[in-house]
């Protein structure tokens, strides 16, 4: 066991219990792209590089597109200027478990 | 105390099969316990990674290099098991149809009962029926 693979699946697992552990949703999901970015670096180490490519491209780039684009339409992104979007029922989006 | 010293140098010995079944626990315990659609998901895709890890790890033979010729060699002793590698692209990409669809449910969802917890879902839903 090297110390790189050692970090490496630490960090994953660090990721995988923090996302539980967060309230935000929109945090979570910036979590769990990075996750994807660390898995990807592990398929490196195993050397599966089209496996890396694909989880780079697919696991951080279109399934947190996916998430980001669920989390504007339910209202859990605040608009820029701090108030929620057009017509958002304040809480609902933003209520996470409890 | 000789048979756990032996399970521990196998567990520390395969320690890519062991932290993914570890995750494995996490995500699935993360899909049981939450009860925010969202995070659900989460969890489902955080097992999907355990089991592509766990595949790719078992193809995985140390001090070989990926299934690329590059000099012309093609002496299969030099490479890993590509095999493995093949089916978990192929798991990758079904994975994300999958979180695509969950999503999309997910939005219906909330467009009908105007919220994300599963438990207040159920309970409209059953309100509704009744």
């Amino acid at each position: 066991m090297t110390l790189f693979d050692g970090i490496l699946l630490a960090f994953l697992l660090i990721c995988a219990v923090s996302v539980s552990v967060t309230r935000n949703l929109l945090a979570s999901v910036i979590i769990f792209m990075g996750f994807s970015l660390i898995m990807s670096v592990i398929w490196l180490t195993l050397e599966a590089p089209d496996l890396a490519i694909t989880e780079a491209a697919v696991g951080a780039g279109v399934t947190g597109l996916l998430f980001f684009a669920t989390l504007k339409k339910i209202h859990a992104i605040k608009a820029e200027n701090g108030k929620p979007d057009s017509g958002a029922p304040e809480e609902d989006g933003n209520r996470d478990e409890k | 105390m000789v048979q756990l010293r032996e399970f521990l140098t196998n567990l520390f010995a395969n320690y890519y099969e062991a932290a993914a079944m570890i995750l494995f626990g996490i995500g699935f315990t993360s899909l049981l316990m939450h009860r925010n659609l969202v995070k659900k998901i989460i969890g489902f895709n955080f097992m999907d990674s355990a089991i592509y890890l766990f595949l790719a790890a078992k193809g995985y033979i140390t001090g070989r290099l990926a299934p690329i010729i590059t000099d012309g060699n093609t002496d299969p002793r030099l490479y890993v098991n590509p095999i493995p590698t093949g089916l978990v692209l192929t798991g990758i990409v079904v994975s994300v149809s999958v979180t695509a669809f969950s999503l999309a449910l997910t939005c219906r969802l909330y467009d009908k009962y105007h919220t994300l917890d599963i438990d207040e879902i159920t309970y409209l839903a059953r309100k509704e029926r009744d």
